[in-house]
C-alpha cells in the first residue's frame, strides 16, 4: 500500500538491504524455551561461511552461559529455517543451506526446557 | 474600546477575530498539508475551543507557575534534595525518564508548532500554539532537573546526543519521529488523542506518584507543573477526534486506523514505564497490571463505549494487552538486564521482598515464568558470574524494541511476524507492529535500526566500548549492574553505609 505523502509516488529508501552489510548477511537465531536470552539474536556473517562455524564457534559463544548448553547434541537438535523444517548440512555454507539475508533460524534441544523447566 | 469585554467576547476578539480570510493567495497554497491525508473538513468554524483561554491570560498563568516551580527547584538544589530519595537505585528510573521522555517534550513543542501552522482554523491554531509553548516549558523544567542530578549521578551528561543514537532511546525517538513525519491530522490524533487522552495517565500518574513515594521532589515539581497543562492537552485530544468525526463520515475509517496504530505504538512505548513501576522504584506505587486495569480497561473502555456513536471502536488488538499485562514488564526488565552493559543506566535483580511483591501482584505469571529466571540470574551474580548477553538482539522493525515479547497465550515462545517488501524481509514483535508496517512500508523500511546500524559499521566500531564511545557513554561508569556502579559506591559514602563485603565495588573512589 502506498504511504500517504505530500509528494506524489513517494518512495522510501530501505536502510537495511544486504548491500549495506559489506559482504555479510544478517540473520537471526532463536533458542526455543530459553528466554533467559531475552530475545532472538542477530548475526552478521559472510554467506560462504560454513554452517559448522555457527555450531562450533558462534552459538557456543552466544549461548554457552546457559546451564542447558551442555545438553546440546547437534545430531538431535531440531531446526526450522524461516518457519519450515530444516536439516542443516554442517559442511555446506550458510548460503548453500538456504540461509539468506534476514533469515530466521530456530532450534529446539530435546529435553532442555530452561531453568527449572520454566522456559527460561 | 471603552466598555469592558466579558470573557466570551474577550476570547472571541483575542482568538478567532485575529484570523482573516486570505484574498491574494489561495487557501491551498497557504495550508498545503490539508488534503493529502484524506480528512475532509467542511467548516473550521464548527471547531469548539475546548478551553476558552486567551493568550494574555495564558502568559499570566504560566508565568505564575514558573515562578513557583523555579523557587522549589532552587530550594531542592540548595538543600541537596537528591539525598532524600529512597535509594540510589531509584535514580535509574529517572535516568530512563529524563533521557527517554524529556526529548519527546521538545519534539512535541516542534510538532505542535508545525501542525498549528498547518491548520486553517483559528481555534485549532491557538490551541496548538499554546500547547507548543507548554511543551517547551516542560522540556526546560526537566533539563533543570537533569542538570541537578547530573552533578551527583552518572548517565545524564549528554541526553541530547544520546537520544539520537542509543539503542533503547530509539524506541521513544522513533515513536515521535513517526508522528512528526505524518500529516497534521495524524500527528494530532497520535499525540493529542491516543497518547495524551487515552494513555497519558499511565505515564504521569504512576511516574509522579512514584517520584513522590521515593522522595524525589524535583520530579514531583516538574511533574505537577506539567500536569496542570495536561487537562488542556487532553481536552484538545478529545475535541480533535469529535471535530473530525462530525465533519465528514469519510473521516471515520481513517481515524480508526490511526487510533489502532497509535494505541499499539503507545502501548509498546509504555512498556518501559511499566518496567519502571514494577522494577525500578524502591518503594512501589502500584503494579503495571493494576495501572492498566484502571487507566485503560476501565477508563479507556468507558471512553470507547462513548465513541461508538461516531462509529469508532476499541483499538485493534486491545485484547492482547489484557493478556500481556501479566508479562510485558518482566520481559522488558529481562531485556535491560541482558543488555545493561550497553545502557546509560543500571539494572539489578529484585531482592526477596520485591520478588514476593511481584508474586503477589502477578499471581498468574511471576512464579511460574519469571521467578526461576530471576533467581538464577541473582545466584549467578552473587557468585561473580553476572549475566550479560554477549550478542546483539533481533529488533522489531516498528517499535524497535528487542523481540522479547511472547506469543499471546504462550509465555514461553517468542512472537514472530514478518513481511516481505520490495525484495527485503522485515520482522515484527506482534500483529500490531506488523499491521503498522504493512500499512506504510515505504515509511518503515527507512527506520534507523540500532542493531542493523552497528552491523553496517555506522556506530563507531564493532565492540561494546567502541559503540558506547560513539553513544557518549562512559564505559564502566554509566553501564553495568548497579551492584558495581560508582553511583552505588557514592551513595553509600554519602549515607555513611558500609558496603557489604560480597558485592562491594572493587575500586575506591
Ligand atoms: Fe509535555
Ligand atoms: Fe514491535
Amino acid at each position: 500500500m502506498a504511504v500517504k505523502a505530500i509528494t506524489p509516488d513517494y518512495k522510501g529508501e530501505a536502510l537495511d538491504g544486504v548491500d549495506n552489510f559489506h559482504g555479510n548477511i544478517m540473520f537471526h537465531v532463536n533458542w526455543e524455551k530459553h528466554l533467559m536470552f531475552c530475545a532472538p539474536l542477530a548475526f552478521a556473517m559472510p554467506p560462504d561461511a560454513p554452517f559448522s562455524t555457527l555450531l562450533e564457534e558462534t552459538l557456543p559463544t552466544a549461548y554457552g552461559y546457559h546451564p542447558d548448553w551442555k545438553k546440546v547434541d547437534w545430531s538431535k537438535v531440531e531446526w526450522t529455517l524461516d518457519h519450515e523444517p530444516f536439516d542443516p548440512k554442517p559442511d555446506a555454507s550458510l548460503e548453500e543451506n538456504g540461509i539468506v539475508h534476514r533469515s530466521l533460524l530456530r532450534f529446539t534441544v530435546p529435553g532442555a526446557e530452561g531453568i527449572a523447566d520454566s522456559g527460561s | 474600546m471603552s466598555r469592558k469585554l466579558n470573557l466570551r467576547e474577550r476570547y472571541q476578539r483575542m482568538t478567532r477575530d485575529l484570523a482573516w480570510e486570505p484574498s491574494y493567495q489561495s487557501k491551498s497554497d497557504i495550508y498545503p498539508q490539508m488534503e493529502f491525508e484524506g480528512i475532509k473538513i467542511e467548516d473550521w468554524d464548527k471547531w469548539e475551543d475546548p478551553f476558552r483561554l486567551t493568550m494574555d491570560s495564558y502568559w499570566k498563568y504560566q508565568a505564575e507557575k514558573e515562578r513557583k516551580l523555579y523557587s522549589i527547584i532552587d530550594a531542592f538544589a540548595q538543600n541537596n534534595g537528591h539525598m532524600n530519595v529512597t535509594d540510589a537505585r531509584y535514580v535509574n528510573a529517572l535516568k530512563l525518564f529524563l533521557t527517554g521522555v524529556s526529548p519527546l517534550e521538545y519534539a512535541a513543542h516542534r510538532g505542535f508548532a508545525m501542525v498549528g501552522r498547518q491548520f486553517p482554523g483559528a481555534g485549532a491554531q491557538v490551541a496548538c500554539q499554546m500547547q507548543s509553548i507548554d511543551e517547551l516549558r516542560h522540556v526546560q523544567t526537566q533539563i533543570h532537573t537533569i542538570s541537578h542530578y547530573n552533578k551527583y549521578f552518572n548517565g545524564f551528561h549528554d541526553f541530547r546526543h544520546m537520544h539520537d543514537r542509543v539503542w533503547y532511546l530509539s524506541v521513544p525517538k522513533s515513536f515521535f519521529d513517526d508522528a512528526m513525519s505524518a500529516g497534521p491530522f495524524e500527528f494530532i490524533t497520535a499525540i493529542s488523542f491516543s497518547f495524551e487522552y487515552v494513555l497519558t495517565n499511565l505515564l504521569f500518574m504512576p511516574f509522579m506518584s512514584g517520584a513522590a513515594f521515593n522522595g524525589d521532589m524535583a520530579t514531583v515539581t516538574f511533574g505537577f507543573s506539567a500536569q496542570s497543562d495536561e487537562s488542556r492537552h487532553m481536552t484538545l485530544g478529545l475535541e480533535v477526534i469529535k471535530f473530525m468525526a462530525e465533519q465528514h463520515p469519510d473521516n471515520i475509517p481513517i481515524i480508526q486506523k490511526w487510533i489502532d496504530k497509535w494505541f499499539w505504538r503507545g502501548y509498546r512505548l509504555l512498556t518501559l514505564v511499566g518496567m519502571m513501576m514494577d522494577y525500578m522504584l524502591p518503594k512501589k506505587v502500584m503494579s503495571w497490571r493494576e495501572a492498566w486495569e484502571i487507566y485503560f480497561e476501565q477508563n479507556g473502555g468507558a471512553l470507547f463505549e462513548d465513541m461508538a456513536r461516531y462509529g469508532l471502536r476499541m483499538p485493534k488488538y486491545w485484547e492482547q494487552t489484557i493478556e500481556g499485562k501479566d508479562h510485558i514488564t518482566h520481559q522488558a526488565w529481562g531485556i535491560f538486564y541482558n543488555y545493561t552493559h550497553a545502557a546509560a543506566f543500571h539494572t539489578w535483580m529484585p531482592d526477596n521482598e520485591e520478588m514476593d511483591w511481584l508474586s503477589a501482584k502477578y499471581p498468574d505469571s511471576f512464579d511460574q515464568y519469571y521467578r526461576p529466571r530471576f533467581e538464577h540470574w541473582r545466584e549467578q551474580a552473587e557468585a561473580g558470574n553476572r549475566f550479560y548477553n554477549p550478542t546483539l538482539p533481533m529488533l522489531c522493525q516498528t517499535c524497535q524494541i528487542p523481540m522479547g515479547f511472547t506469543e499471546p497465550g504462550d509465555p514461553t515462545t517468542i512472537g514472530f511476524r514478518a513481511s516481505d517488501f520490495e525484495g527485503n524481509r522485515y520482522h515484527f514483535c506482534s500483529d500490531g507492529c506488523k499491521d503498522i508496517f504493512d500499512n506504510e512500508p515505504q515509511k518503515f523500511c527507512q527506520a534507523w535500526m540500532p542493531v542493523h546500524q552497528i552491523y553496517q559499521g555506522n556506530c563507531g566500531g564493532a565492540t561494546v566500548p567502541d559503540v558506547l564511545d560513539w553513544y557518549h557513554l562512559n564505559f564502566g561508569v554509566d553501564n553495568f549492574d548497579y551492584a558495581q556502579s560508582p553511583d552505588r559506591q557514592h551513595w553509600q559514602q554519602w549515607k555513611g553505609e558500609a558496603a557489604e563485603e560480597s558485592d562491594a565495588p572493587d575500586e575506591a573512589a
